[in-house]
């Protein structure tokens, strides 16, 4: 068998067993066999490692790029499908996909560039509450989307200075500050709701409600979060096409520059300012997408979900995918959105696990789950 | 001739005061199309400190500095760069997690197209870009070390510290700037590595028409062989100056080394 059949044999199976382990993940109830599932991929994962497996499938991966993307994308449809009548699982599987989104704007931010932003739910918020107010006029919805990023970019703006100004813990308390302002600001502000919140109404394409389930036949209805999970399978597509595109050219060399050291990245001309001030309005743009779908899929938000605890989870999905990681970011962002769905027992340990999961992270693997690989700035193309 | 005479770089009466301290004190310098002049001194004398203030890191305290017929007193890093003033670090300061070309092309940045939509969407002639860039960061880079031409895509992080060295000199180099500003390049190498650069920066200067270098070092067999002239820095002020082996047999220089009386 030659090398390139082989790879891409490797990748298929790999993405069906992707696909097989999610659908079992999100399909089964049951507290322990959950558990084991967990541990039994674990297991399969660090066996892997011992024995040199990942390491060779990350290899058959790197070579063909381009048939591993179609590949998760087509395991992700077939994930997709298999819950298409179910609403809780799709609804989860779109929080996924949007989160995804939101936490590749911090990625711009902080893990290509090195811009800390403890504030993301804010600018997610922003993307919702843009969405709540033009929702019932008669701006296009899909125009609403790319205004709900616009607006959070604009109200980014404001942050700006105080970014620049300022570094590493400074700029943290900064954006933590700005995040609890935004949170007061709702609940004291009236006209968005006050602290009871906005209804939200539905996304509405060119007079398909996507808030109604698709009768495709008799017995065969399938759930209206099948719309928001295309839409946002959609806006993920084109958020890491985005992504792709910014690593690899010089913008993503310059955001590497500033992040590692900005004294000598001056002194080859790169301009510290500008760069900063892009990365953290793309990313509030890219965060600001996200809400506003999401608003439109939950139809109802409230200033409570966009606290500090929030923006914390969008910055422990980065961490623990791995700082400028994308797969990295996926595979964290399913876990940290599933995990408190699925392990009913932790729900209320939420936070504890969360902070001795990223202190074990940040200890003995800082890089992340999936860490960034280096630049490869034409895919298989090695000079 | 002519050409040869023409002045790059002057100071006149330099001065940058840290706190109390005087790090440079009215320190005036001219260098001319070619020339490769040594900046030597004790510890603390003031050589990174010029570097630090010529390139825009620092601010001047007093006095002016004059590159090709413009003040750049108080211009930017980002603009002495532009203007062909090209460095490497006392500390290297390399990328080490990214790839030798990327380091490289952080060098390069003037020459590369920095428009969001360029990089973006017009994939095709970026791609182009890339390709004709990493051919030329070849070229240059096997001039110092043919294999390390070869491995353009590992990462820094993993290399030794003479072909760090030579990474970041060609970082400052691929932008062919006017001026290069070499601050202690033997740094944490052993002898026989030092040979071995010096031997490249010689062959660069050869190769490239008009590149000015000012080299601070303490690595005094280094200076004898590539300098042209040399200045002696003692407590920010110019002590000395003039050829090697006139600069070293200088009282004054002697007693500011070894320590006077």
């Amino acid at each position: 068998m030659t090398q390139s059949l082989k790879d891409k044999l490797v990748i298929i199976l790999l993405a069906a067993v992707i696909a097989a382990f999610s659908i079992t993940f999100i399909a089964i109830e049951e507290q322990v066999e959950i558990f084991a599932l967990l541990v039994f991929a674990a297991a399969l994962v660090l066996g892997g490692a011992k024995l040199g497996i990942t390491a060779s499938i990350a290899q058959s991966l790197a070579r063909n790029e381009r048939l591993m993307n179609f590949a998760f994308i087509a395991a992700t449809i077939a994930v997709v499908f298999w819950f298409r009548e179910d609403h809780f699982p799709l609804l989860m599987i779109a929080t996924v996909l949007l989160y995804v989104i939101a936490c590749c704007g911090l990625n711009i931010q902080f893990g290509f560039t090195g811009v800390v932003n403890f504030a993301g739910a804010a600018f997610f918020g922003v993307g919702c509450y843009t969405a709540a107010v033009l929702g019932d006029t008669s701006v296009p919805l899909l125009l609403v989307i790319l205004l709900g990023g616009i607006i959070a970019a604009i109200v980014g703006s404001v942050l700006i200075i105080p970014v620049l100004r300022t570094r590493g813990h400074y700029a943290a308390v900064v954006t933590i500050a700005f995040g609890l302002l935004f949170r007061t600001f709702l609940e004291v502000n009236d006209t968005l709701g006050g602290p009871q919140g906005l209804g939200v109404s539905g996304m509405n394409l060119f007079g398909w409600d996507f808030n109604n389930n698709i009768e495709i036949s008799e017995n065969l209805e399938i759930s209206f979060y099948m719309n928001y999970v295309v839409l946002a399978l959609i806006m993920v597509v084109l958020t890491f096409v985005l992504m792709r595109r910014i690593e690899r050219s010089w913008i993503g060399l310059n955001f590497d520059a500033v992040r590692l050291d900005e004294t000598a990245a001056a002194c080859f001309g790169i301009n510290i300012k500008r760069w900063k001030i892009v990365a953290f309005t793309l990313g509030n743009f890219l965060a600001g997408t996200a809400g506003a779908l999401y608003a439109m899929m939950l139809g109802f938000i409230a200033p409570s979900n966009f606290a500090f605890s929030d923006s914390l989870i969008l910055v422990s999905i980065v961490l623990l995918g791995g700082m400028g990681s994308l797969w990295g970011t996926i595979l964290a962002a399913g876990l940290v959105v599933l995990l408190p769905e699925k392990l009913q027992v932790i729900q209320e340990y939420r936070f504890l696990i969360y902070a001795v999961v990223m202190i074990l992270i940040l200890l003995f693997r800082p890089q992340g789950i999936l860490p960034r690989g280096l630049r490869a700035y034409i895919p298989g193309w090695r000079g | 001739m002519a050409q040869q005479q023409e002045t790059v770089l002057t100071f006149r009466g330099l001065t940058r005061r840290f706190g109390g301290v005087i790090a440079l004190n009215k320190f005036d310098m001219e260098l001319t199309n070619g020339q490769i002049l040594g900046l030597i001194g004790p510890n603390g004398s003031g050589k990174t400190t010029s570097f630090n203030v010529l390139t825009g890191i620092y601010e001047a305290n007093g006095g002016s500095i004059e590159f090709l017929g413009q003040d750049i007193t108080s211009w930017p890093a980002q603009k002495v760069y532009e203007a062909g003033v090209a460095r490497t670090f006392q500390r290297s300061r390399l990328c080490l997690e990214l790839s030798i070309f990327d380091n490289i092309m952080i060098g390069n940045h003037k020459r590369l197209n920095q428009g969001l939509l360029f990089n973006i969407f017009q994939r095709k002639a970026l791609k182009e870009q890339i390709q004709e860039n990493h051919e030329e960061a070849r070229k240059l880079l096997k001039i110092f070390d043919p294999a390390l031409a070869e491995k353009m895509f590992d990462p820094v992080g993993s290399l030794r510290m003479i072909d760090r060295r030579r990474i970041e000199i060609c970082r400052a180099l691929i932008s062919h700037p006017r001026l290069l500003l070499l601050d202690e390049p033997s740094a944490g190498m052993t002898h026989e590595e030092t040979r071995e650069l010096m031997d490249d920066i010689l062959e660069v200067r050869e190769m490239i028409d008009g590149l000015s270098i000012i080299l601070v070092e303490h690595e005094m067999g280094m200076i004898e062989r590539v300098t042209d002239k040399c200045i002696v820095l003692n407590f920010g002020q110019k002590i000395c100056e003039g050829a090697y082996r006139d600069v070293a047999s200088d009282k004054l220089v002697q007693e500011a080394y070894l320590g006077g009386e």
